[in-house]
């Protein structure tokens, strides 16, 4: 436990409201959307650099870990206290800062709420596009820190693509800013771009930069339905060649239908085998047309049913289909993991068969849908923990989706990162010298391993 | 034996929360103030720790699970349908066996459970504020002041009635033959401090020639019992009503209040089959009224000149049970109402029961969000299908000085009936 003397001199840094040792708060801040839980001595909720920097100095000097936390709803334990020590939490670091609409950037603290901060930008006629399935919920600092993604950004891009400057509290305690409010900037190394996805263990996000869009005038949402994943995936391949990069290239694989048809009266015809959520945004007279082209594109590839909406209801009812796939799905099995593989667009059938063969060998449902557009498939291992072997099956069927994804040149994770939760597979992706040049910048950052230690590498790094 | 759950018995439903965090966009006391014991998530695993015994019953926890208006909204948002408001009630009760009921909550299981007190308090509540509401003018905030005990000293409440309603009322009050019949439960909101909604019920069944049974021997429904933990007050109070409910042959057992209708149907569902028929035949007052033609006879109507623009709040019991139409569709189709939407219609108002005694701070905190948005509306009045939420809404506007009126839909829709007999 920390002692009094600590405990006291966390709260003249952060005020004795800011700091909790009870039990009630540190259950509170033991878990994340990973289910895992693992309890912290203490919570603090600084409210300003200047505190975390005293609080990173004190941390170092008594060798005590912090584990940053924004809204703990990430997947891959990247938040969790799997050492005790300290958990910071950013939640009161709730402000945006500015919202520069003659140079189109906005400053933020790392707590705004992601789907707030779009609101207030899209009130001015601007666009922050990257759409994570928290968004309502998460934090801006936890989506830069994981590089959070989200349906749009087969067009636009991922969370890194839009952070043009940040503030950061070093692991020791130093304050520091990367890049700036400007468009174009090379001097020295690219920080933003490293801290981005660096899962709290190189820095703590004080203060966000970030690169803003004009707001598309409107969007266009359809729904086609095929005959077979293969169809779905050739309509990806047809659209992208035709030089259309719609929005959103959603897809929802055979079984995930069959789960939205058992769980929900959604008007899901039996004959679909895949299905495609496409949406279209920009000027108002250019979608019709293409919508239309999409539709011309695709019609040989085994269609069953196109559904342009014509209103906001419409799509609504569209994307209703997407949004019960989630609770539909434990009508399977209590359990899920859920992996995020991504692999080149051009792969995804080639992925989704060899995922049914997963789910075949270890006889366990494996639900696929996901972002179509960028390879990015959401891979949902359905099990059962109280039953006896689920367990390990699962964790078979994991290690080989992982290594089939590999096998077509693409990556373990896509948006979620790896936290505690794919920590034992790095090897699998990352090559022994390319970890120990990562390695080798988390030790020199952070020489008392006290910033988030044991995440993303399971070994902590010595010296 | 009427037999609420207990905390054991929500194992399971615990277990189904995945700790995602989508409850903190939805759930107004996390809006007031932004820690995770504030939230369904946290409460949950608060909750879950009590069940198994890895936490005592610390202050703490205690605080945590008092912070809660049982308002659902968290289950709007949760993928997982995991009823925090039922986790949390049973939370309570288990906290109450432990520890005993709170000051306040032994306050509202006495009056709760003993009808004759309740009486006796809102008679000299009425005289009371007879005396000190004369000399304010018509619209101060003042006017709806009503001090009593354990209440903070700038709340707003309406005065408490002289004559509660049922007493004002003959207990059948027959209609065409042909209609059907229906028991009225009344509620203590409506007999106690709104009597007036109490006598626009009854001009509204008029108009359809529904015969309509007061039992003078129904009871308060228990929620605020529930919201105190206070177990076997609710037990006590459901088998009362159920005599009361059940000496009269009718079609339905109407209700007039969001919450009465959450007690009778949700709450009693939960405590033993006796309770099937009762709760099977509870109905909200407009779905009955959609349902018997209202909405077509009252678009029949001439259209007034000048017409009010009316907003509507959701009462969170009412929107958790889907019953978000039929109130719309009366206050749409009346003749001197022009309907606006106000955002967030839906959000809880911050009264919660006994949640707005215990937590004024964030009561107000979440009431200023809902009374800023109905200024932002446009709209003169702001009305509604729950006394509590009629009550909070006033309490809310009179501290933004917004200057409407927060009403019944049941009021307009007499206001609209004037000329019919």
């Amino acid at each position: 436990m920390l002692s009094e003397q600590i405990i006291s001199e966390l709260q003249t840094i952060v005020g004795p409201n800011n700091v909790s040792t009870v039990k009630a708060d540190r259950i509170c801040y033991s878990y994340d959307a990973t289910q895992q839980s693992f309890l912290p001595e203490a919570v603090v909720h600084p409210k300003s650099a200047e505190e975390i920097s005293r609080i990173m100095k004190l941390a170092n000097r008594e060798r005590i870990p912090v584990f940053p936390r924004g809204a703990g709803s990430g997947f891959t334990g990247g938040s969790l206290p799997t050492k005790g020590g300290i958990v910071l939490c950013t939640e009161q670091m709730d402000r945006i800062l500015e919202i520069d609409e003659d140079n189109l950037v906005a400053t933020v603290e790392p707590g705004v709420i992601t789907e707030q901060f779009q609101k207030a930008v899209e009130k001015v006629g601007l666009f922050y596009p990257p759409d994570p399935a928290s968004l309502k919920f998460s934090t801006l600092g936890g989506n830069v820190a994981e590089c959070a993604g989200g349906p749009r950004c087969v067009k636009y891009g991922v969370t890194k693509d839009f952070i043009i400057g940040l503030e950061v509290v070093t692991p020791i305690g130093d304050i520091i800013t990367t890049g700036g409010p400007t468009m174009k900037g090379v001097v020295g190394y690219d920080l933003t771009k490293l801290l981005c996805g660096s899962e709290g263990t190189l820095g703590i996000i004080t203060r966000i930069v970030i690169k803003l869009l004009p707001l598309p005038e409107a969007k266009k949402t359809m729904l086609v339905l095929f005959d077979s994943i293969d169809g779905a995936a050739q309509a990806v391949s047809a659209i992208i060649g035709d030089k259309i990069i719609p929005t959103t290239l959603e897809f929802m694989d055979g079984r995930t239908l069959d789960c939205v048809r058992q769980a929900t009266d959604l008007d899901v015809p039996d004959q679909a085998r895949a299905v495609l959520i496409i949406e279209v945004d920009g000027d108002r007279e250019f979608l019709d047309k293409q919508a239309n082209r999409i539709s011309e594109i695709i019609q040989p590839l085994g269609v069953v049913e196109t559904r342009i909406a014509t209103t906001p209801e419409e799509s609504e009812a569209i994307w209703q289909i997407r949004r019960s796939v989630s609770a539909s799905l434990r009508k399977v099995n209590p359990d899920k993991f859920n992996e995020d593989i991504c692999v080149p667009r051009s792969k995804v059938p080639e992925m989704i068969r060899k995922v049914d063969a997963i789910a075949d060998k270890y006889q366990i449902p494996i639900v696929n849908f996901g972002h179509a557009g960028d390879g990015n498939i959401h891979v949902n291992i359905m099990i059962n923990k109280k039953i006896a072997g689920d367990l390990l099956k699962a964790e078979g069927a994991i290690k080989d989706v992982f290594k089939a994804a590999l096998e077509l040149g693409g990556t373990m994770s896509g948006e979620h990162g790896v936290g505690i939760a794919k920590a034992p597979y790095i090897p699998l992706e990352i090559t022994p010298v390319t970890a120990d040049y990562m390695k080798a910048i988390k030790r020199s950052l952070d020489p008392n391993n006290i910033l988030n230690p044991g995440k993303i590498f399971l070994d902590s790094p010595k010296h | 034996m009427a037999k609420l759950k207990n905390l054991e018995d929500y194992r399971e439903e615990m277990e189904q929360c995945v700790k995602c965090g989508a409850c903190r966009a939805h759930c107004p006391v996390f809006g007031a103030e932004k820690r995770e014991g504030r939230v369904a998530r946290g409460k949950i695993a608060l909750a879950h720790s009590v069940l198994e015994g890895e936490i005592d019953l610390e202050a703490k926890v205690l605080e945590d699970l008092s912070q809660c208006l049982l308002c659902g909204s968290c289950c709007t948002g949760c993928p997982n349908d995991v009823h925090t408001e039922d986790i949390v009630a049973a939370a309570r009760r288990r906290i109450a066996e432990q520890k005993g009921l709170s000051t306040f909550g032994k306050g509202v299981a006495a009056v709760l459970s003993r009808p004759k007190l309740m009486n006796m308090l809102a008679k000299s509540g009425g005289t009371l504020s007879s005396l000190l509401f004369k000399k304010l003018p018509e619209n101060s905030g003042l006017r709806l002041r009503f001090p009593a005990p354990y209440l903070e000293s700038d709340r707003t409440l309406p005065p408490l009635t002289a004559k509660p309603f049922r007493e004002r009322v003959p207990e059948i009050i027959p209609g065409d033959p042909q209609q059907p019949s229906i028991i009225f439960f009344t509620g203590c909101g409506i007999n106690y401090m709104y009597p007036a909604v109490g006598e626009a019920f009854l001009k509204a069944l008029k108009f359809l020639g529904v015969t309509v049974i007061i039992p003078k021997d129904q009871a308060c429904c228990g929620l605020p019992a529930v919201s105190a933990g206070a177990t076997q007050t609710v037990e006590k109070l459901a088998e009362q009503n159920l005599a009361a409910l059940s000496r009269h042959q009718a079609d339905h057992i109407v209700t007039a209040c969001a919450s009465c209708n959450a007690g009778l149907s949700s709450i009693y569902a939960e405590m033993g089959n006796e309770f099937d028929e009762l709760t099977a035949k509870t109905m909200d007052i407009f779905v009955f009224l959609a349902n018997h033609g209202l909405v077509e006879k009252l678009e029949a109507l001439p259209k007034a000149e000048k017409r009010i623009k009316v907003t509507y709040h959701d009462p969170c019991h009412l929107r958790s049970k889907g019953i978000t139409r039929e109130p719309r569709q009366i206050l749409k189709a009346l003749p001197q109402v022009e309907f606006v939407e106000m955002l967030d219609a839906g959000t809880c108002c911050g009264f919660g029961g006994t949640y707005s005694v215990y937590h004024p701070e964030n009561s107000k905190r979440i009431g200023a969000k809902k009374a800023a948005n109905i200024t932002d509306s446009g709209a003169e009045l702001v009305a509604t299908d729950c006394p509590g939420c009629i009550m909070q809404l006033q309490d809310n506007i009179n501290h933004a000085e917004g200057g409407q009126r927060s009403v019944h839909i049941l009021e307009l829709l007499a206001d609209a009936l004037h000329d019919y007999p």
